[in-house]
């Protein structure tokens, strides 16, 4: 990130939100993940001028906000689709066939891991173990989680998903 | 009653299912709150800590600590305030005890770190639970508005005069946060990276503080140790781990899910009585106990009893109580690769043995799987576990290699037919 020549250019708009999010967190020692997670859930993903703008007004170093944003996987500092799928790949979904769900997902969608759909629908990440393990392999859809899969089933609920077409990027 | 309730004795789980989990009311009349009133009204800080000892609970979210020592050190140290933190940060993969508990009986929850303040003298709790479990954040952010318009949080807890209350912090994606130190860490707000110990969190914890930190089924065994007292505690599972122990059944067996036995019984009684075999008319290959970072154990060991010491003789652990059931079917290398990639991922990067080992055991069991690798490496995979084992910063590290050395132990043939001459002898 361009952290040094670039001010921020936040709209006013989220420059009160943001300030809104901080606010809430005020009687709070160090309350800086809980905030990136919120406005992380406000606005889908932390760009750079808001981490910048964060930063500045917790007077925390930008590099400090942006170690913590990028360390945890549930963050993100771009953009993502829509709908995010995460499919479990730890080993009790391995045992189970979680690579052949996977596989469905990238065949059905023609993206790779990491990956948005062009229409920014959808985006696929892996995830670590769901804890719901009594029904794997098990993927996450947003914030429902589907489990027992099978091929047919997660092409189901990926039609279900592409019926809502109000695709969004940020 | 069929085998699989037949086997179990419920402790932890006593409500869980009972008792609508959004209701005050009705754990306060299956018993709830009984123990935190005996605790705050009738019995001193320290009495409370030695009936904790006397029972002999062990940590529940894998290493097996003396919880009553645990807060004797936190009791004794000097600092103020003095921190609880409850570690609902469950990652362990194959691991969803937590969850459940907190979704099915989240008071028996808060009463336990009540307990837990009042005996080491803490004024304000954190309960950090992982970003994934939305439903766990819903539930318990609703019990605690309960337990504090109901005066079992705040400041005159049911008239003692002792005030504690609880925030609940949500973690962001990292299996290491379930570490305690890391998780510290992270609820100040940085990177969740391990700290090296000593100062251990009794003395120094969060943000410096004496703190003492306790898995969520720890807490959950405690209101019911103070009810019934710590004979009736040790009265359940064996001498040097008593109580009971809730188990995650996952992989090939025919009843996946949560149960709880006493500590002590054994892999063979939860597999084919609690767990009804194997599916498919398939065979027991092996079992990992204590998650993806546990050992995996063969079918010459079903007999071992389930608890703290007994599986770390066969240089495995209890851990999380995670069970993962692999049927003959599967390859063993196969099944160690996923574990590899899972904490070549997970390793949050500080310390190098813990950063380029599980890095370099990735490549390694993935160049077997493909019969690329000789002898040699099989060699190099040991002694690069061995390193590890003795030099990463924290348990993450520490316990990576144990599945590569178990299976390199019991079920050495499988990774041999993958090298590279046996492999080719093979295709000749």
């Amino acid at each position: 990130m361009n952290a040094c020549s670039t001010a921020p250019t936040l709209s006013t708009e989220t420059d009160k939100q943001i300030d809104r999010v901080i606010e809430e967190y005020k009687d709070e020692p160090s309350p800086l993940l809980e905030i990136l997670n919120e406005v992380q859930h406000i606005f889908g993903y932390l760009s750079d001028d808001m981490l910048i703008a964060i930063s500045e007004k917790l007077s925390i170093p930008t590099s400090q906000v942006y170690g913590v944003a990028t360390f945890y996987s549930l963050l993100s500092t771009r953009p993502k689709g829509k709908h995010i799928i995460r499919v479990c790949e730890s080993a009790p979904c391995h045992v189970m066939g979680s690579e052949s769900v996977l596989r469905a997902v990238k065949d059905e969608l023609g993206i790779d891991l990491g990956e948005t759909t062009p229409d920014g629908l959808f985006t696929l990440e892996s995830t670590s173990c769901l804890g719901i393990c009594s029904v794997g392999p098990a993927m996450m859809v947003n914030d429902r989680v589907f489990g027992n899969l099978t091929r047919e089933k997660v092409r189901l609920i990926l039609r279900r998903y592409a019926k809502d077409k109000e695709a969004s990027v940020s | 009653m069929n085998s699989y309730l037949r086997s179990q004795k419920r402790v932890v789980l006593r409500n869980c299912g009972q008792i609508d989990p959004n209701s005050i009311e009705e754990y306060i009349s299956s018993g709830g709150y009984r123990a935190l009133k005996r605790a705050l009204l009738e019995m001193e800080p320290a009495a409370v800590v030695q009936t904790v000892k006397d029972s002999g609970l062990r940590g529940r979210g894998g290493a097996g600590f003396p919880t009553g020592l645990k807060w004797e050190f936190a009791a004794k140290a000097e600092g103020d305030p003095k921190f609880v933190i409850c570690n609902a940060d469950e990652g362990e993969p194959g691991t969803f005890k937590d969850r459940l508990i907190l979704e099915g009986d989240p008071h028996c929850v808060i009463e336990g770190m009540v307990i837990a303040a009042y005996a080491v003298g803490a004024s304000k709790g954190y309960l950090y639970i992982r970003g994934e479990y939305g439903q766990s954040y819903e539930t318990i952010t609703n019990a605690l508005k309960q337990a504090r318009s109901a005066g079992f949080l705040g400041n005159d807890i049911a008239g003692s005069g002792f005030g504690f209350d609880i925030v609940v912090r949500s973690g962001a994606g990292a299996y290491v946060c379930g570490e305690e130190t890391a998780l510290m860490e992270s609820i100040e707000g940085k990177r969740g990276e391990s700290r090296v110990k000593p100062p251990y969190p009794t003395d120094k914890g969060l943000w410096g503080y004496p703190t003492v930190i306790n898995n969520v089924e720890t807490l959950a065994n405690i209101p019911p140790i103070i009810e019934n007292g710590a004979d009736w505690f040790r009265q359940i599972g064996t001498p040097t781990s008593p109580g009971t122990k809730v188990f995650t059944l996952t992989g090939d067996v025919m009843n996946r899910g949560l149960v709880e036995v006493p500590m002590g019984t054994t892999l063979r009684t939860l597999v084919f009585d609690v767990g009804g075999g194997i599916p498919r008319g398939r065979k027991f290959k092996m079992a990992q106990t204590g998650g993806s970072s546990g050992g995996c154990l063969p079918a010459s060991l079903l007999d071992i009893p389930l608890d703290f010491d007994s599986l770390r003789e066969v240089d495995s652990s209890l851990g999380s109580g995670a069970l993962l059931i692999v049927d003959d079917s599967h390859c063993i290398v196969d099944v160690v690769k996923s574990f590899m990639h899972f904490f070549e991922h997970e390793s949050c990067g500080k310390c190098t043995p813990c950063r380029e080992g599980t890095y370099r055991l990735a490549r390694l069991v993935e160049k077997i799987e493909d019969e690329e690798a000789t002898l040699a490496d099989l060699d190099v995979l040991s002694r690069l576990c061995r390193v590890m084992e003795r030099s990463c910063l924290c348990g993450l590290g520490q316990a990576a290699p144990k599945p590569v050395l178990t299976t390199l132990k019991y079920f050495k043939e499988e990774y041999l037919v993958h090298l590279r001459d046996q492999a080719a002898s093979k295709g000749a």
